[in-house]
């Protein structure tokens, strides 16, 4: 029999995502995948899989049953475990984070879409959502050693680095400084879209409207309230409101895993 | 012709053109004989989004970027024109009518008579931004979205024109309707009018 694994419970925001699906932007497509590329890859080496093997992010409440022999690794244990048919895992994020995630070795095998068995939680792109009977075909065996010493959990960083972004000089240099100097915290509005920060508004230099222009994973965009955004995977891949830094791709995990009412300070880099 | 190239983090520019659309095509045809790799390469309106692969030289990179001459695209996208069959019964045409002070024939007219160009991208897979619309249509976006767009809607705003290629929510004012597949997984590229697209849009027979 083919290993699957059955979704019971499907949780919150669940999705299957991989490395998502860069090099379409310029058809309005975004790239999508793990939001926390770093503990995606802990837990597929953990399973012998290849880092952006596809795998579960949820955040939280997923229960999932092996239908047969099914090798897993999950949070918020990060530990390798080896289920029976009819042995069922619940995954929820790592205490204190956002978004968990479970891989089954072999890694989840739903039809690529344009290279990427990601979905993108705005078009709808990519494998089905994930809901309560659903049943995930796990793929081959990758005939590698099931790892022992990848398990350290991804260390956080409440201190994010910064690149000046495309737009920096629409705004003030007082901007900057509070950008880079005073405490911001992640609002309720968090999504696999991006992360709306609350603090002090970031005022503007040039006024006026921006024409759309490309926006890049990471990018700290600015409304015209003035409270900054993350951009995540899902992110829109034209813009027009002015983008005044980047995150360093180190640290973007670090945000994405940054529950509402976190405090995130952010350096220059 | 001057660029201005804008740093945007540690592998991706923003280049500031008045010909994205031959810049996109030159550094798609040049990266790799100059050593470098692309990720994406994402025109928009007045800008082209070059991101690149590993770690990028970054003062050879923008010094290439602004170096770099724009070039005529490829000639199979530049002369192909899409036609796209519309019939004109959207739910916005009164409203675009009496905003610029045009009859609904005139405002249908003068949307078929012109030759459009897909600029750019964005907002949903395969939603092209088309150039071209005649400037007495151009009207500000609804001052409230619908919350949903059915695919295949024909749209105007402000300077563009423009098809949804999916159910959305959406701002644009809606004056008609085509049965065109604007976005297809059957097909490569999956989008119908990607950036370069010549575009004409033929004026089907009412009900």
């Amino acid at each position: 029999m083919t290993p699957a694994l059955t979704v019971l419970e499907a949780g919150l925001a669940t999705s299957v995502q991989d490395a998502g699906r860069p090099g379409f932007a310029h058809l309005g497509v975004p790239r999508s995948g793990a939001l926390d590329a770093t503990m995606a890859g802990v837990l597929n080496r953990l399973v012998g899989n290849p880092d952006t093997a596809a795998l579960l992010e949820t955040a939280g409440g997923l229960v999932v049953r092996a239908d047969s022999a099914v090798t897993v690794a999950a949070t918020p244990d990060v530990a390798v475990h080896q289920l029976a048919a009819g042995d069922t895992v619940a995954v929820h994020p790592v205490p204190g984070e956002l978004w968990g995630y479970v891989a089954a070795r072999g890694s989840i095998a739903v039809e690529a879409v344009l290279d990427s068995r990601s979905r993108d939680s705005r078009s709808g792109l990519g494998p089905p959502a994930v809901v309560a009977g659903t049943t995930l075909v796990v793929g081959p065996d990758p005939a590698t050693a099931v790892a022992v010493d990848h398990g350290a959990p991804p260390r956080r960083r409440t201190t994010i680095a910064l690149w000046p972004g495309p737009r920096r000089d629409w705004f003030d240099d007082a901007a900057w400084r509070a950008l880079t100097s005073m405490q911001w915290v992640v609002t309720p509005e968090v999504s696999r879209v991006g992360v709306r920060l609350c603090g002090p508004v970031l005022g503007r230099a040039v006024t006026g409207e921006l024409p759309s222009e490309g926006l890049v994973l990471g990018a700290v965009q600015v409304p015209s309230d003035g409270q900054p955004v993350v951009l995540l995977a899902d992110h829109p891949t034209t813009g027009g409101y002015p983008v005044i830094a980047v995150v360093d791709p180190a640290d973007l995990p670090s945000v994405a895993q940054a529950r509402p009412g976190t405090t995130l300070r952010f350096r220059p880099r | 012709m001057a660029v201005t190239v804008l740093p945007y983090g540690p592998a991706a520019w923003l280049v500031e053109s008045d010909d994205v659309l031959g810049l996109a095509a030159a550094v798609r045809a040049k990266h790799r004989a100059a050593g470098f790799a692309l990720v994406d390469v994402v025109p928009a309106a007045g800008t082209l989004l070059v991101t690149m692969s590993g770690e990028p030289d970054v003062e050879a990179a923008a010094g290439w970027l602004a170096a770099l001459a724009p070039q005529r695209p490829e000639p199979t996208a530049a002369r192909r024109v899409v036609e796209i069959p519309v019939r004109y019964d959207g739910d916005d045409l009164g409203d675009v009518a009496e905003a610029t002070g045009l009859s609904v024939a005139d405002v249908v007219a003068c949307h078929h008579a012109g030759t459009y160009t897909s600029v750019f991208c964005g907002f949903a897979p395969g939603f092209a931004y088309l150039r071209g619309l005649d400037r007495r249509l151009q009207v500000p976006r609804r001052p409230t979205p619908r919350t949903r767009v059915p695919a295949g809607a024909v749209a105007i705003a402000a300077e563009y024109a423009a098809v949804y290629p999916s159910p959305s929510p959406g701002g644009w004012h809606l004056i008609g309707r085509t049965d065109a597949e604007l976005w297809s997984l059957d097909r490569d590229p999956p989008a119908l009018l990607p950036p370069g697209t010549s575009v004409r849009f033929v004026a089907e027979a009412g009900p």
